[in-house]
């Protein structure tokens, strides 16, 4: 079964595969991340405040994002993004945007409806009398949030935000369809230009089976100290 | 914006001269539903055994179990897709992989069989979150019965652990059909690949995705109503 396979093509072509491809993966998705957990947490606080209009926008906004594959979402961004910065920036035909910010953008905003979800769950665990509390002692909405709520929300939900990241770094692959040049657009590349499709897919799969397995191990100490704690 | 709207589009002919780009979008998600209830079948069945399999009291069967699930969550879905795709053939015997590459519709099997076990993993998890959120005597009042384990499962945990993870259920099956478009990756023309096909062809982007948004929301809210159905048609009375 292995005895005409060819690992030199993975030794040659590792620095590409990594240096270029996995840095591509691991910047997109710690930068997603950031920008998702983000913009999750002002769309949870949205969902919780009790200004009127809000909480629907952002159930809206969370129920539509969940709803489409993110295939779909990408090929959407990846086309939109040059109108919308056309009509931001007010030019007269619409701006060139890299593969790398419109993935960003993608994900970002796709990840930010899952992350608002977990988020919500966060700051619903806080007991509602610390709210009261806060208020009682004189912060303000953002001040309470700040200090009080979403220190101890994050806290609760970092095993889980955690995994969501996982779940992000497994879906980056999927910038695939625009033929970007991530790890496995990489790896996809060497395959085709080599002819050795069985020994890069496969190799694909251990790297990304080695790195979310680990960081799921990890991730599952941690929530085991987390839990001593409170 | 100068973008050039033309909902009449849908009704023109695709290129393709097989109908207008209304039949073809039609046709994407015919596929993306057939690609997903086959998938759900095979999800459904290997993760109750496997979801079982981490209950049970032998050490060897959680093991083979926890194994499973590891294995089909940490690999990327595309990536899965392309192995039981481009791999899979070659590493059988020849004549196999031969059989396998020439058979008609082959991205629509592998897709199949490969949201099938990947969506295993995620439905074990559930059918194993179900069964041990059950009090603890259910089971040893099954035993206490005289029934085999077996028979506890069939006639006791099972029947109560669907009922409780009907909801996280009904997600894991939307999630199985919104992956049906990671397929268009291998060439199945379900109702992503459709849509971007027709900004291909016809150049007009924006109607295309609209369309496709359109749809799949409309089957979200379709799946979501019908599992509430089946969830209040299977209640015990009186819970």
């Amino acid at each position: 079964m292995f005895s005409n396979f060819d690992f030199s093509v993975i030794l040659n072509s590792w620095r590409y595969l990594f240096f270029d491809g996995m840095a591509f993966t691991l910047t997109l998705t710690a930068l997603a991340a950031v920008g998702g957990v983000v913009l999750g947490t002002l769309i949870a606080m949205m969902r919780l405040s009790s200004v009127p209009v809000l909480p629907q926008i952002a159930k809206v906004y969370v129920n539509f994002m969940r709803s489409l594959p993110l295939v779909l979402v990408i090929f959407w961004f990846y086309f939109l993004v040059p109108y919308i910065g056309q009509w931001i920036i007010g030019a007269e035909r619409p701006i060139q945007v890299g593969a790398f910010s419109s993935s960003l953008i993608t994900f970002t905003l796709f990840e930010a409806a899952y992350f608002s979800e977990i988020m919500r769950a966060g700051i619903q665990s806080i007991p509602k009398g610390q709210g009261a509390a806060a208020s009682a002692l004189g912060l303000t909405y953002w001040q309470s949030m700040g200090s009080v709520i979403l220190p101890q929300a994050f806290r609760n939900m970092l095993p889980v935000l955690l995994t969501q990241t996982i779940v992000l770094f497994q879906d980056t692959s999927l910038v695939y369809v625009l033929s970007i040049t991530d790890f496995l657009g990489a790896a996809s590349k060497i395959a085709q230009r080599d002819g050795r499709l069985v020994e890069m897919y496969l190799f694909a799969a251990v790297v990304y089976f080695a790195v979310c397995f680990i960081a799921s191990l990890l991730v599952r100490r941690l929530q085991r100290r987390v839990a001593i704690i409170r | 914006m100068n973008y050039n709207w033309n909902w009449g589009i849908f009704f023109e002919q695709s290129p393709e001269g097989t109908g207008s780009y209304a039949d073809m979008l039609l046709s994407g998600l015919v596929w993306t539903i057939v690609t997903a209830l086959c998938a759900w079948v095979i999800a459904f069945a290997v993760g109750s055994v496997i979801g079982v399999l981490r209950t049970l009291p032998s050490r060897a069967a959680q093991a083979i179990g926890n194994a499973y699930v590891e294995l089909f969550r940490n690999i990327p879905l595309l990536v899965q897709m392309f192995l039981w795709y481009f791999v899979l053939p070659e590493m059988l015997p020849e004549s196999w992989g031969t059989w396998l590459k020439q058979l008609p519709n082959a991205p629509f099997y592998t897709a199949v069989v490969c949201l099938g076990f990947f969506t295993a993993s995620r439905v074990a998890e559930q059918v194993r979150a179900g069964i041990q959120a059950l009090p603890r005597g259910q089971r040893m009042a099954g035993t206490a019965l005289g029934l085999t384990t077996a028979q506890t499962y069939r006639y006791v945990l099972l029947p109560n652990a669907y009922r409780i993870i009907l909801p996280p259920l009904t997600s894991e099956f939307l999630n199985n059909l919104k992956n049906t478009s990671v397929a268009l990756t291998i060439g199945l023309l379900e109702l992503t690949a459709r849509a971007r096909a027709m900004q291909e062809f016809s150049f007009q982007v924006f109607e295309a995705f609209t369309a496709a948004t359109i749809i799949y929301i409309v089957i979200n809210l379709l799946v979501v109503a019908v599992a509430g159905l089946i969830e209040r048609r299977v209640a015990v009375p009186g819970r």
